[in-house]
């Protein structure tokens, strides 16, 4: 049976929470609101985030291009995500929004330009 | 040339105190001296912008898309690579020298001028590091710089000094970009930054904070080859008996921002010596007739959301003021127990007053109370208050014959 203790990053309260168990059978103890229960429980059993990262470009005025994924990616596929984009060259200027790469990593979130290269 | 407001700095709060300035009638001029407007914003590529203002977390950049494109909606000129020389009071205003690659050396005389300069970085002859001045030690935000705008990895194994949210920001984007982050060194007994980032960032990529440790020494002539950290004592100072050797070839400073508002020297604008910017009422007018300031520039903001909510009234009072010609208030707002700072510190009578403070500790159930000669105008109750998070409330207008406002933060009563 796993232990695990996490921060919630719901409120300012910042609840160390103890989480007890596997699979459905969890049990959680230091939070203090049911808003930390949820958290944790996502946390457990499926993490996700944001990756914003940049991808290099063709462009000597514009060397690096910030991006994101459309969505949340799973925690555990953070770095498989980083390998892929750093095989990636972006050779047309794009705008907030362009898609640069669709479905990364078998996940349903694409890869997206997050600044405008047109500007300046 | 000649305009009505003339804003100096298009980050989030000069952009958006030009855009305010010109809906409301005035004619505006953005000055920026960047090649591209958006500020910090540009090398902010992380996520968490805007969730109050659009109830969504945006990167930098794209929080800084929204008004740049609002801002050619409207038609407003921004000159980029656009540098001020030279700032006085002139007879209805005040009058620049600017210089950029475009229109060489030329004059400006504007009506009002919003200062929307921002901070900079605390650098490491602010903290005092003992040791050599080997290549390696950056900011946290010349860091931030080189890889997201540059793409330049700053170093291989690094260590980072101040628990500030850049750095903790910084720790993640190294660990992605497949550097070592051996440590985060904290010499108070808690994080400076947001919990979100010290989950989010630190915990995340298993990168250890050191709470009660500082640096000590940097070693390393050419390039950094690591330094000494030790545990501090109740009173902050390194405690020699706990000292060790970290290798690392870099160490980031995330140690404080500070209002930077050096251009304004000639005109001499009172100053609040806890926030390091100039004292405002709730227009963000200081103490010279027509100048205002407006977000990193006023004080130090932890979210955009407010910089931008500061360069908007700022806009919006200048443009007023080139009507009406109105002076700073002078209603004195004291901050009393347990606040570090409140901003605007003036306030003018018959007008809502949009108030920022942070708290001097850490508090919890505190119930924070407004009040002008023994009577109350505001009271909030608080589950817990950060200093790294800052607090606004509403005030309602004030009648015209107030002297003075205390705002004090003390236990539930």
């Amino acid at each position: 049976m796993g232990i695990r203790e996490l921060t919630c990053i719901q409120c300012p309260l910042s609840c160390r929470i103890t989480v007890t168990g596997d699979g459905d059978q969890l049990t959680f103890s230091g939070n203090q609101c049911k808003q930390g229960i949820e958290y944790a429980r996502q946390e457990i059993i499926n993490p996700t985030r944001t990756l914003t990262t940049t991808v290099a470009t063709a462009f000597s005025d514009f060397p690096v291009l910030p991006v994101r994924t459309a969505g949340e990616v799973p925690f555990g596929k953070i770095f498989e995500i980083m390998n892929l984009i750093r095989a990636v060259q972006v050779e047309q200027r794009l705008k907030p929004g362009d898609v640069i790469l669709e479905n990364i990593a078998g996940t349903d979130a694409a890869l997206i330009a997050t600044a405008d290269m047109y500007e300046g | 040339m000649q305009t009505d407001v003339l804003v100096i700095g298009a980050g989030p709060a000069g952009l958006a105190a030009a855009l305010a300035a010109a809906e409301h009638g005035a004619e505006v001029l953005l000055v920026d001296r960047e090649s591209r407007p958006g500020g910090i914003l540009k090398q902010c590529i992380h996520d968490g912008f805007g969730v109050i203002r659009y109830e969504e977390k945006l990167t930098g950049p794209e929080y800084a898309f929204r008004d740049i494109e609002a801002i050619r909606a409207a038609g407003l000129e921004v000159l980029n690579n656009t540098f001020v020389l030279d700032l006085k009071q002139s007879v209805d205003g005040f009058s620049l020298l600017l210089q950029n690659p475009i229109n060489g050396a030329f004059r400006v005389d504007t009506k009002a001028l919003v200062a929307a300069t921002g901070c900079r970085e605390r650098t490491s002859r602010q903290v005092f590091i003992h040791g050599d001045r080997p290549a390696g030690i950056y900011s946290a935000g010349t860091a931030q710089n080189l890889i997201n705008l540059h793409g330049y990895l700053p170093g291989r194994r690094v260590a980072i000094l101040g628990s500030g949210d850049i750095g903790m920001i910084m720790a993640r984007r190294l660990s992605l970009e497949g550097a070592e982050v051996v440590g985060v060194y904290e010499i108070k007994s808690e994080p400076s930054g947001l919990t979100r980032n010290r989950v989010q960032c630190l915990e995340d990529y298993n990168i250890p904070l050191h709470l009660n440790t500082t640096v000590t020494r940097v070693h390393g002539t050419k390039r950094v080859t690591g330094v000494s950290v030790a545990a501090v004592g109740a009173d902050l100072k390194a405690l020699h008996d706990s000292e060790k050797f970290v290798p690392c070839d870099t160490l980031l400073l995330s140690v404080g921002l500070i209002p930077e508002n050096d251009i304004l020297e000639p005109l001499d604008p009172e100053f609040d010596a806890k926030t390091g910017g100039p004292l405002v009422d709730q227009r963000m007018l200081t103490s010279v007739p027509g100048l205002f300031s407006c977000g990193n520039a006023t004080h130090v903001n932890d979210m955009v959301d407010y910089v931008s909510e500061s360069g908007f009234i700022a806009g919006k009072s200048a443009a007023e003021y080139v009507q009406c010609g109105w002076k700073r208030g002078n209603i004195e707002v004291s901050p009393g127990e347990n606040l570090l700072y409140i901003v605007p510190q003036r306030l003018v009578s018959g007008k809502e007053a949009v108030i920022y403070f942070r708290s001097v500790k850490t508090m919890d159930r505190v119930t924070l109370v407004a009040q002008a000669a023994g009577k109350e105008l505001f009271r909030k109750k608080y589950l817990r208050i950060r200093p790294p998070e800052m607090q606004k409330i509403v005030l309602q207008a004030l009648p015209p014959e107030t002297e003075s406002v205390e705002i004090s933060l003390g236990e539930v009563t």
